[in-house]
């Protein structure tokens, strides 16, 4: 047995659903954890079996910085790690709150964003 | 209890530095070349007689060939894998495994870059382009070692001001090294008070960019007493890593040095409180905060609290980072060459004004990427043989 060799591989396929307008992330069918960013076999248990699946959009901000620059350089912004209830943590951008006032442990929701190269970025869920 | 085989295998028998701070006008290779030739020379030795060429570059895709040619050294053996700032403390763990395996006699072990006066901005092959980070603009590598310091405040209640304790003991340190960049007062205030350059780090948590190159000269430990200086030998090496992005990083407050020092600790036959003299890559004022914690030498999430009062400055109970580090020293790029090269003066008892008095051992800790790769050496004496 080998692995799929040919045709658009993980990479493409996360990029294309985003284009669509979903989030994915890749759960394993086998150990059931899930893997980011998208890859050929499961991290955790080696297995193929690796499904892609839309994302909850939901998760907790894990740690933050603002990075510093000079307005006539665009000025500050945020710079994130956002844990996703599925288990994976993206580098990303909470927007809604001023890049220094992200609070660590707090709930965000993802939004895509950027239209013709979409990223993910997140939003502070409200309590 | 017997010793693992390469505990005191080698020896390193020459340092050299050049080009440290500003050398405006030299090229990357000139300042390699100076290093490499003033290692050489504090070895007895020339050129001609180095066998094993251990070298990266910041700018040099094939850098022990490069470094090799402009020596015009031909090896029997090298390498130049490159790990980030690590890459030469790992070297040293290499030749010793070359040298012992009969592969090469003479190792030379060096770095060397001219990045302040050629771009007056850090440069590192480490920078590569990662689709899932860019377009978010993380600045390399300061963002990432910035979201740790976040959560490990988050986590532990470390303070800007413990950290701030970090930034001014380098400098003391370096007030007292005279050929460190950096001189003058230094306060918590002033540390506290800096322009914020990536939240919660300011100016000076920060590490230099400056210019410098760092070579070392590695023999077999019977050759050891055959140079002109007192040998200061390997007692052990370990090195781990985990992730390349912040991203796959598993828990920013805990980095892969909780297994890389363990492993040299288990080659040396030793433990923290073995340690005299401790030289801890500090390209960011929490690295030293988690590298103490990862090491052993406080317990996790305690780091911020155990520097405080002035603990590991001059005057404190422990000496760590004894040049001044990268923060207030030198920091070419990559920094491990330097923490090397500090040690061994330390232990040849060479270091002047701040010379800890009675060093027998050191513990060098490099880190490369985004607290990425880890490697530990631990360096002695002739009597921890």
């Amino acid at each position: 047995m080998t692995l799929e060799d040919r045709g658009p591989g993980p990479d493409a396929l996360y990029r294309e659903e985003l284009l669509a307008g979903r989030f994915t992330v890749q759960t394993c069918a086998d150990c059931g954890q899930s893997s980011f960013p998208p890859r050929v076999f499961c991290k955790h248990c080696g297995s193929a079996n690796l499904e892609r699946v839309e994302a909850s959009g939901h998760g907790v901000v894990y740690a933050t910085s603002a990075v510093r620059n000079r307005p006539d350089k665009g000025g500050d912004h945020n710079v994130s790690l956002v844990d996703l209830a599925e288990g994976v943590r993206l580098l990303t951008r909470v927007e809604g709150v001023g890049p220094t006032e992200v609070p660590i442990g707090a709930r965000v929701k993802a939004r895509i964003v950027g239209g013709e190269v979409p990223h993910v970025v997140f939003d502070l869920v409200q309590e | 209890m017997t010793h693992h085989e390469l505990r005191g295998a080698s020896a390193v028998v020459g340092v050299g530095l050049a080009g440290c701070g500003e050398a405006p006008g030299r090229t990357a290779m000139e300042l390699i070349g100076a290093a490499a030739w003033n290692a050489v020379t504090d070895a007895g030795l020339k050129m001609g007689d180095i066998d094993g060429v251990f070298g990266v570059s910041a700018v040099h895709g094939m850098p022990s060939v490069t470094i090799s040619e402009y020596l015009g050294i031909k090896p029997r053996y090298s390498d130049g894998s490159m790990i980030g700032g690590s890459s030469n403390v790992a070297h040293i763990l290499q030749a010793t495994m070359a040298i012992r395996a009969g592969l090469c006699s003479t190792a030379l072990v060096v770095y060397g870059s001219n990045q302040k006066s050629a771009s007056g901005r850090l440069v590192s092959s480490a920078a590569e382009f990662n689709p899932y980070e860019q377009p978010y603009k993380p600045r390399f590598p300061i963002t990432a070692y910035a979201l740790a310091a976040s959560r490990h405040m988050h986590q532990y209640g470390t303070t800007l001001a413990q950290m701030a304790e970090v930034a001014v003991a380098a400098r003391g340190w370096a007030n007292l090294n005279p050929e460190a960049y950096m001189h003058g007062p230094l306060s918590i205030e002033d540390v506290l008070n800096a322009r914020r350059v990536c939240d919660p780090f300011g100016l000076f948590d920060c590490c230099l960019v400056t210019d410098g190159a760092g070579a070392l000269v590695i023999v077999s430990r019977d050759r050891a007493k055959d140079f002109p200086r007192k040998p200061v030998y390997f007692l052990g090496g370990g090195m781990a890593h985990w992730h390349r992005s912040i991203m796959q990083m598993p828990d920013l407050t805990v980095t892969a040095a909780s297994e890389s020092g363990p492993r040299a600790f288990e080659m040396a036959g030793m433990e923290p409180a073995d340690i005299d003299v401790l030289e801890l890559y500090d390209a960011f004022t929490i690295n030293t905060i988690l590298f103490l914690e990862d090491l052993g030498f406080c317990p996790k999430g305690e780091g911020g609290r155990f520097v405080e009062a002035g603990r590991i400055a001059p005057g404190g109970t422990l000496p760590v980072n004894t040049n001044g580090g990268g923060l207030s020293c030198v920091h070419p790029g990559m920094y491990g060459t330097f923490i090397l090269v500090e040690a061994v003066r330390q232990l040849r008892g060479e270091a002047g004004d701040r010379q800890v008095k009675d060093a027998e051992t050191a513990i060098v800790h490099g880190n490369g990427g985004v607290l990425s790769s880890q490697v530990t050496s631990i360096f002695g004496t002739e009597a921890t043989l």
